[in-house]
């Protein structure tokens, strides 16, 4: 991790009074843009929340079935991808093969792959004519798209890569001599992996898991056109903002209070605790 | 990098500036009656080809013009208008929609539509009737009831008296179409002009008119259109012999 305080050598150099401390003018004027634009429409949004009418809103069967749904399936989502995540984030980290770093590549796609393209992706994957569409029905003996399947394999597709990202760093950083010294000791590569290297990088684990989740319950594009959108089934939280945006548009912004609450516990509590220890691990 | 340019074009241009020369550089007519110029057209998907063979007629009638479509659910482009979106012309698949547009002016009937069974090629789930639809099995999309395709579903659901379950619930007809069309459902309801516009891609399967439902289609030039003259031309078009023609020869029916 780079340092984040000038060494002490340094320090002794050149002591940093309050006027260096600031930033200057130039910086911090583009800075206070930048958080503006950034915080504005979050904010203008949450002007928006037509407050007088939440309880009917809310009252709505449909939304609390959609919540449900949401907060399950991004649930289920984070289970999966902790178990196939944490693995492949340890063999990126420590697997030093040529071809890794394209490996690397490749699990991160789906970060900046188009939310549309991504469903189309999975259609081409697990779709009745995809890839192994035959394979999914022999084995499950029924397709994937349009259920609610289809909604925890999209959320998997694009929430998985922010899990594997943050863990992969911290088994970087983890501190091999404890693993080493584990080995000398006589454990076993499997009881090394699970009694020391993965308690080492457990807060990275939460706070990748946390991501991940976050990231799972605000998916919509692949969700909407993978899921099919259908109430009840695989309609969550934010494909039902578009439904409602089509004929109430003025209550669409009461239903992003729970996603934004989300967002600001996991990741104002993330930066102060969990990323900054993880970054010290 | 895509972003570079945008953000080196804001830092040297000035924001206003880059504005002021999109607005000039659309040579649009505001006030004046000629018809020239650049019009934007906010249309429902299902009249995405035959308003796009009637664009070539305009744009051959009328030299100087240029038309921009945005084809998409009739309700999201009214909540869109309604928003603020610049437009000079819009055209809604239902009466309904476009009475949520408050800056349409005298809004008039130019067309009509039916629902058509789309299934793909071979019709592999052997579907002929509304009320195959409904047989477990059978995965079925439909256009989401908050867009005008999707409350003529409901509306020929109840007819047929038959309680489908769709597999989808499509953002508009169009997306209804790629579903059929992709193979991934067995059938979707959608407008008989999109059977027809699809071609070899679907098989139709017609609807008996006892059961079916038809929506209407007005078309509005907009309060605050930025050329008045040049839309107002384009809905003449539509609404002309002309114009009746294309539109039956997508598959669509009298107003």
């Amino acid at each position: 991790m780079s340092p984040r305080r000038p060494t002490p050598g340094a320090s002794a150099r050149r002591q940093p009074g309050p006027e260096r401390t600031l930033p200057p003018a130039a910086i911090v004027a583009p800075a206070v843009l930048g958080v503006l634009f950034l915080l504005l429409p979050s904010a203008a949004l949450v002007g928006r929340i037509p407050w007088s009418r939440l309880g009917a809103i809310y009252s709505d069967e449909g939304v609390w079935t959609a919540l449900r749904i949401s907060v399950e399936s991004a649930l289920e989502a984070t289970a999966i991808s902790l178990v196939l995540g944490v693995p492949l984030a340890f063999v990126l980290a420590r697997l030093a093969v040529p071809g890794i770093a394209v490996l690397r590549a490749i699990v991160t796609i789906p970060l900046v792959l188009p939310p549309v393209i991504g469903g189309v992706a999975l259609f081409s994957a697990f779709g009745r004519n995809g890839v192994l569409g035959d394979s999914v029905h022999g084995v499950f003996g029924a397709d994937l798209p349009f259920t609610y399947s289809a909604v925890v394999v999209a959320q998997v597709f694009v929430a998985m890569p922010f899990l594997v990202v943050t863990v992969e760093g911290a088994f970087r950083a983890a501190d091999r001599g404890v693993e080493e010294a584990a080995a000398t000791l006589g454990a076993s590569r499997w009881r090394i992996f699970s009694r020391v290297t993965v308690p080492l990088v457990a807060p990275s684990i939460v706070a990748g898991a946390l991501l991940c989740w976050a990231r799972a319950l605000g998916e919509f594009g692949a969700t909407l056109l993978f899921g099919g959108n259908v109430p009840g089934v695989t309609q969550t939280l934010p494909t039902l903002v578009l439904t409602l945006f089509q004929t109430h548009p003025e209550d669409a912004p009461a239903l992003s209070l729970p996603l934004m609450g989300v967002a600001l516990l996991v990741l104002g509590g993330l930066r102060d605790r969990w990323l900054r220890t993880a970054a010290a691990s | 990098m895509t972003r570079r340019p945008w953000r080196a074009a804001m830092l040297l241009a000035g924001i206003p500036l880059v504005l002021a020369s999109c607005s000039s550089s659309g040579g649009s007519n505001p006030g004046g009656n000629a018809v020239t110029g650049a019009i934007t057209v906010y249309a429902a998907s299902s009249l995405t080809e035959a308003f796009g063979t009637l664009e070539k007629t305009f744009v051959a009638a009328h030299p100087g013009t240029s038309i921009t479509f945005d084809f998409g659910a009739s309700s999201d482009l009214a909540t869109q208008i309604d928003n603020g979106a610049k437009a000079d012309v819009f055209a809604a698949a239902s009466p309904s929609t476009m009475a949520d547009v408050t800056s349409a002016v005298h809004p008039a009937d130019f067309t009509s539509n039916k629902l058509e069974i789309a299934t793909p090629p071979g019709n592999p789930a052997h579907v002929t009737s509304v009320a195959d639809l409904a047989k477990p099995g059978v995965k079925v999309a439909v256009c989401d009831p908050a867009v005008p395709c999707g409350t003529v579903a409901q509306t020929v659901f109840s007819n047929a008296k038959v309680t489908v379950k769709p597999a989808a619930q499509e953002a508009d007809v169009k997306s209804v179409v790629a579903a059929v069309e992709s193979g991934e459902v067995d059938a979707g309801l959608v407008y008989v002009s999109d059977v027809h516009e699809a071609g070899a891609k679907v098989h139709g399967v017609p609807i008996p008119d006892a059961v079916n439902s038809t929506t209407i289609y007005p078309i509005a030039v907009l309060k605050d259109a930025p050329n008045p003259a040049t839309a107002r031309a384009f809905v003449q078009l539509v609404g002309s012999a002309a114009g009746r023609r294309v539109l039956t020869a997508n598959g669509f029916g009298p107003a």
